[in-house]
């Protein structure tokens, strides 16, 4: 099963945005989505959780039609981490993360128990009764991802699950940057479907299993980040000039500017 | 760091609101003992001079505050959650300001019905009120409704637009009208509780506890709406279906307390805003613990409203401003030193 965009466009107030876009988002795969700014990157993050319609094209959720799905199902199986939330009331951390569990009928005590693994997680334990609106910017954006990662915490009946990520790590400092990395690593061993937009090459070549790069509202390459990163194609996508070293460990791509 | 446990605020407001009823009916022009206005509720047989202020007067005249204090108070906080904005206030939708203009265009035109009687026991004013608000709010809704769905902004902006519109209306039917038809409309738009009898209260009874009914089935849509409305949609939240039908009840629930108890500011806007200091922007305790705040703040104020010109009265409205306007000044300058 998987989460399939099918040849899709979209067209808005008089500029093409998208063209043309065919992915597919693999489950127990990382998909890393990278592009200059404005390349359509949320654009198509946006057409794929069913945030915005298609102007052409179909996007499919586990082989149905995705404006077919009924709300409630769909966010069982589809949770979406935007770039920003503006939050601006002064919930808890563990009221946030509990806003995850909306879309479930587990029980008090078991989204409890959810909520606190979550924020464990995402090394964010420490603020649990603390008020959003006090937080950093990072620990803000670390609770949000414990919020998405309660809401697809257990597998579902209804079919696999995906997780689609905004530049989660815009935010984070090194180690939470690897936190994330590990976190993103273990969902798809659960064989959890992720899409992420991600900024930094590095990071996305070190976790990507398929790497979209994107250009103009269509896509430039795509497929294993060993095939995708060439010196040509950066230089063609974001104008820079660069080398392309190997990670001495892990074996992966390592952009040089 | 929150003050309080949402439960603890609710037994708390659930055991001041009956003290501050009973407290209420002994206060007022003629004094009456608490022990005689046990005795008047449980049936006990007392003089009947003040078994009539009691059953007549300030029974109905309380209950209608509770009722109207719920329903504004519970509605504010609904508003402040769709518009996801703490300061939110349920007349931003226009349906104050349409009531008003409805109202005064009754008391313009069918002055002479009013004295002479009452439609079901409630007057044209009312009615007036009623239909006016309800349309203001449809108004604003339709403008800020497109095929991609309501834009809350768009929204706030028209309930200000209507809202200029309908204080021209009104400025424009006062200056038409006499002396009498001025005091009218001027006394109305003060907020009064003292034309309560058993068919408001059964009137507005009727609203609240549909209000308070229904309001809990939404309050984790309204947690939801707090991330925003395409984060919410992620949850599995039928944004457009929520926000039409809380618009609605806040416009049926505002429509008749104004109708039926004039504008009464301040309660929607400052209670919630209180009992969310109190105790965090959780719905599912906000909606209850304001409207039993709400329905608390306007029995004290009525109470005050009888008492503080012995032998006349203030309207309410007045009172709750009076009240009102000082603690959100002070919970500004709190603000300010917190951030």
């Amino acid at each position: 099963m998987s989460l399939v965009a099918d040849n899709i466009s979209l067209h808005l107030a008089g500029f093409d945005l998208l063209r043309n876009i065919s992915l597919e988002v693999e489950t127990g795969k990382v998909t890393a989505i990278v592009g200059p700014n404005g390349a359509g990157k949320s654009s198509l993050l946006k057409v794929l959780t069913g945030e915005m319609a298609a102007t052409k094209g179909q996007v499919y959720l586990n082989n149905r039609l995705l404006q077919h799905w009924p709300l409630l199902d769909k966010a069982q199986l589809l949770a979406v981490l935007p770039q920003h939330t503006m939050l601006n009331f002064p919930f808890t951390a563990d009221e946030v993360v509990g806003l995850g569990r909306i879309p479930h009928n587990t029980g008090l005590s078991k989204d409890r128990e959810i909520i606190t693994e979550a924020l464990d997680l995402v090394d964010a334990s420490y603020l649990q009764k603390r008020l959003y609106t006090q937080m950093s910017g990072g620990e803000r954006q670390r609770v949000q991802l414990a919020r998405v990662l309660a809401q697809i915490w257990q597998a579902s009946h209804l079919g696999d699950q995906f997780l689609v990520l905004d530049e989660p790590t815009s935010a984070f400092d090194l180690s939470h940057q690897k936190l994330t990395l590990d976190i993103v690593r273990q969902l798809a061993d659960k064989s959890v479907g992720v899409v992420m937009v991600v900024h930094d090459l590095n990071l996305a070549a070190r976790c990507a299993d398929n790497l979209v790069v994107i250009d103009a509202g269509v896509i430039a390459a795509q497929g294993c980040p060993e095939a995708v990163l060439t010196e040509a194609l950066i230089d063609k996508v974001f104008g820079v000039k660069s080398i392309i070293a190997q990670h001495p460990e892990t074996k992966r791509p390592l952009v040089i500017t | 760091m929150r003050h309080f446990s949402a439960p603890s605020l609710i037994w708390a407001l659930a055991i001041l609101l009956p003290v501050a009823a009973l407290v209420s009916i002994t206060v007022g022009t003629v004094d009456i003992s608490l022990l005689d206005g046990l005795a008047a509720l449980t049936g006990s047989s007392i003089n009947s001079q003040t078994h009539t202020i009691l059953i007549d007067i300030r029974l109905p005249r309380i209950l209608l505050a509770i009722a109207v204090g719920a329903v504004l108070a519970s509605t504010g906080a609904v508003m402040q959650g769709l518009f996801r904005n703490p300061l939110a206030d349920p007349s931003l939708i226009g349906v104050s300001s349409g009531a008003s203009v409805g109202a005064s265009l009754m008391i313009v035109t069918a002055g002479g019905f009013i004295k002479s009687g009452a439609l079901l026991g409630l007057s044209l004013v009312a009615v007036g009120a009623f239909v006016g608000g309800f349309a203001a709010t449809l108004l604003v809704y339709r403008l800020a409704t497109s095929g991609i769905g309501t834009s809350v902004t768009t929204m706030l902006l028209a309930g200000i637009a209507i809202g200029a519109l309908a204080g021209a209306l009104n400025s424009l039917l006062s200056y038409f009208s006499d002396n009498d038809m001025l005091r009218q409309i001027s006394l109305w738009q003060m907020g009064n509780l003292s034309g309560a009898s058993w068919t408001k209260v059964i009137v507005m009874g009727a609203v609240a506890l549909l209000l308070m009914g229904l309001f809990p089935r939404e309050s984790k849509a309204l947690n939801a709406l707090l991330l925003g409305e395409s984060e919410a949609r992620h949850l599995g939240i039928d944004v457009q279906r929520v926000k039409r039908r809380l618009i609605v009840l806040t416009a049926l629930g505002v429509g008749v307390s104004v109708a039926l108890a004039g504008l009464v500011g301040f309660v929607g806007l400052i209670m919630p805003h209180i009992v969310r200091l109190a105790i965090g922007p959780d719905h599912r305790w906000l909606v209850p613990a304001s409207a039993l705040a709400g329905a608390t703040l306007l029995v004290i104020a009525d109470s005050l409203a009888r008492i503080v010109v012995i032998p006349a009265e203030l309207p309410t409205g007045i009172l709750t401003a009076l009240l009102g306007a000082p603690f959100f000044v002070a919970l500004l300058l709190q603000q300010r030193r917190d951030v």
